[in-house]
């Protein structure tokens, strides 16, 4: 890979399954990402900690149980920090009516149940090409 | 006497030749392995079980090992309980809908409590936005009232998703109380009373830090011994850990282990093994993978049958029962052309059924979208109905016995088990090998094959890796969502009652509960219920165990 992505794995919320971010997070490593993985119940501002101080490029929302529901509050304190170049996936069971308000609101893109890993890591590559390339031009 | 001869070819007939037809048509034979990593053959004979050993591993129902069930009539006498899990919303939203579901023909209560509830928190100490969207919101006794309003406590039996340290059962007794019901006669189950395997597996669960979610158990299971007789209150659960990743032989192992670590603290507690055993409940989740579920739960009979006699010499039948609960796998649910999850659901079921469980769960055909529609719970329940009362399959006792292949793959799920529950046992039991995150890595890394599995093609998904269609959103059904204006209602309504009460009532009780933390000779739980009689909330009493006890954090483990 061309470029090393960093990424923060990781859940908001009160739900505790975490199959979905564990096999993501193992999947980006193998893949040669940089991954910075937490357990679930991670506080928003404490992902807003992580992610400007391991400056990633890249949050990846592990959602099982309806925590997406909160992650537009998340997308404002990223703004709020300044952080509106990192890109914020979510991956999960996120109804259709919810996804429309998740991109609305800023996130990048959302993944569901039965997306290949493969999907998920070129899509992470991509999108960390762009944002350094925006980065550099800026 | 000439072995038999087929005119046709002038080969000699016999397992020598279909050995050989078999071998030239399909070539070099992978072997093909079930997900727990037996090798399976494509034809069983008498070769490989011929009943020799019939009567002391496999024997008649009713009788160790159990293997045929572990009562004599099993489902002809009585069918399973059909436990549907339900909650969302409000407690009168949740009784709306357990009314319904009575209505339709659930012989009993399960109770699934909001996230926050899980998490050990009241509902005014967390996102609103979240309320009431995976379970309903329970912080009070008023609250399991409400849920319970026109539920006979008598004779519905209740399962609750009711973790350490058990605030759920403290306000049905509570409950039971103040409407009369001698708590001798309230009946039901802990579920997710098993803090190890939520340590290990989804986390929901887990609120205390471990040693002090180990003795509050222990507290648990003897006062329920002492008071609530018919009340199950260990619920040792394989189903978070197969839904983690584990596959069906590691999920049981560690069930096992589990098992053995609860019990051996019981024991180390001065309790007799007959009068905690009879009482222990097991969890399943219910795999596609049909054959494999029917022989591990067969298996899993015989060896918990073995181990409760040999291990802890008990005498009494009852504590030989593996009894058990099931839960069809969400995971082997798809989004995709979510429909089809109905056959999914249909064949897991079975597999459960005849595997002879004593409950079962069905998921919803939409659980892979959002919580379940009340149409998709609906259909959950029918089909439980239509495979008892129109596809027969309670006529028979354990059906499948007998056969070549069940009895084999059954041998082999046992041994593979047992091959497990060694690890475990030889890193110092469940709960040194669940502190070193042996456990947890283990369960990852199947994980991780089963998706690499998917992602090959090795295991087909329909609609997801063959067979896809062209969808649009349409084909899903809309989501139920809790309606906000009735929970802000209820977080008002909650609030207007903490001020209300008596502050010297609820102040003492706390104070109680902090003593009893920090006192070895004392029961945390029977502490936990005078809190909740005190009108303590869930919070509170969450709150003040982990800060006497310690919080409970989980492992970080990729």
């Amino acid at each position: 890979m061309d470029i090393r992505p960093k990424v923060l794995v990781t859940k908001i919320g009160l739900d505790g399954h975490d199959r979905g971010s564990r096999v993501v997070a193992a999947y980006l490593r193998d893949a040669g990402m940089e991954v910075i993985y937490t357990p679930p119940w991670q506080e928003i501002p404490v992902v807003v900690k992580l992610a400007t101080e391991e400056d990633v490029d890249v949050i990846g929302i592990s959602s099982l149980a309806t925590d997406h529901l909160i992650v537009p509050k998340l997308m404002d304190a990223l703004r709020a920090a300044g952080l509106s170049d990192v890109a914020v996936v979510v991956g999960g069971i996120v109804p259709d009516d919810d996804e429309d308000v998740l991109l609305a609101a800023g996130v990048a893109r959302v993944f569901h149940p039965g997306t290949a890993l493969a999907e998920i890591a070129q899509y992470i590559h991509d999108i960390t090409a762009r944002i350094r390339a925006q980065r550099a031009g800026a | 006497m000439n072995e038999p001869v087929d005119k046709t070819s002038l080969r000699p007939a016999g397992e020598a030749r279909w050995q050989q037809e078999y071998d030239e048509q399909i070539g070099a034979d992978d072997a093909v392995r079930n997900r727990s990593g037996v090798p399976i053959k494509p034809l069983y004979t008498p070769r490989d079980w011929n009943g020799e050993r019939y009567e002391d591993d496999v024997g008649y129902p009713g009788q160790p090992p159990h293997t045929r069930g572990i009562y004599a009539t099993m489902h002809r006498g009585r069918t399973w309980t059909q436990r549907q899990l339900i909650g969302l919303g409000t407690p009168a939203d949740y009784n709306a809908r357990l009314s319904a579901i009575i209505a339709q023909g659930a012989t009993a209560v399960s109770l699934i409590p909001c996230n926050s509830v899980y998490r050990g928190y009241d509902m005014d100490e967390v996102h609103a936005e979240l309320l009431g969207t995976c379970g309903v919101v329970v912080d009070t006794a008023e609250h399991m009232d409400a849920c319970l309003a026109g539920v006979d406590l008598r004779s519905m039996s209740c399962a609750m998703n009711d973790p350490s340290p058990f605030t759920l059962l403290a306000f049905l007794l509570a409950v039971a109380r103040r409407r009369g019901v001698p708590w001798s006669a309230v009946s039901g189950t802990s579920n997710q009373s098993d803090y190890l395997s939520h340590y290990v597996a989804n986390h929901m669960f887990f609120r205390i830090a471990l040693p002090g979610a180990r003795r509050i158990l222990a507290d648990h299971i003897d006062f329920c011994n002492r008071h609530v007789p018919k009340w199950n209150p260990m619920s040792i659960v394989g189903q978070h850990m197969q839904q983690a990743g584990a596959t069906p032989a590691e999920a049981m192992a560690f069930t096992f282990a589990s098992a053995l670590q609860n019990a051996d603290d019981c024991v180390a507690r001065g309790m007799d093994p007959d009068l905690f055993l009879p009482r222990f409940t097991f969890f399943f989740d219910i795999s596609l993978s049909f054959f494999e579920e029917v022989a591990r739960f067969r298996a899993g009979r015989r060896i918990w049958a073995r181990l409760t006699r040999e291990r802890y010499g008990a005498r009494d039948p009852r504590s030989w029962r593996f009894k058990f609960h099931a839960q069809t796998s969400g995971v082997d649910l798809t989004r995709q052309q979510p429909q089809n999850n109905i056959a999914r659901v249909t064949v897991q079921a079975m597999a459960g059924i005849l595997g002879g469980l004593q409950s079962l769960h069905t998921d919803a055909f939409d659980e892979a979208l959002s919580c379940p529609t009340e149409f998709g719970a609906r259909i959950a329940v029918a089909t439980q109905n239509i495979l008892r009362e129109e596809a027969h399959l309670t006529d028979v006792i354990d059906p499948l016995g007998g056969s070549y292949y069940v009895e084999t793959l059954t041998d082999r799920m046992e041994a593979e088990i047992l091959r497990t529950l060694q690890l475990v046992q030889d890193a110092g039991g469940m709960y040194a090998a669940v502190s070193a995150g042996i456990v947890q890595k283990a369960i990852g890394e199947s994980a991780r094959r089963f998706q690499d599995d998917v992602e090959s093609g090795r295991q087909t998904v329909v609609g997801v890796n063959a067979y896809r269609v062209d969808e649009d959103r349409t084909a899903r059904p809309s989501q139920p969502k809790p309606d906000p204006r009735k929970m802000q209602e209820h977080i008002a309504a909650f609030r207007a009652y903490k001020a209300a009460r008596s502050q010297e009532a609820f102040g003492k009780a706390l104070d109680a509960l902090a003593r009893a933390a920090n006192d070895p000779r004392a029961n945390v739980f029977a502490e936990v219920v005078g809190a909740a009689e005190a009108g303590c909330t869930h919070g509170e009493i969450c709150g003040t165990l982990r800060r006497e006890m310690g919080f409970g954090h989980v492992q970080a483990v990729v």
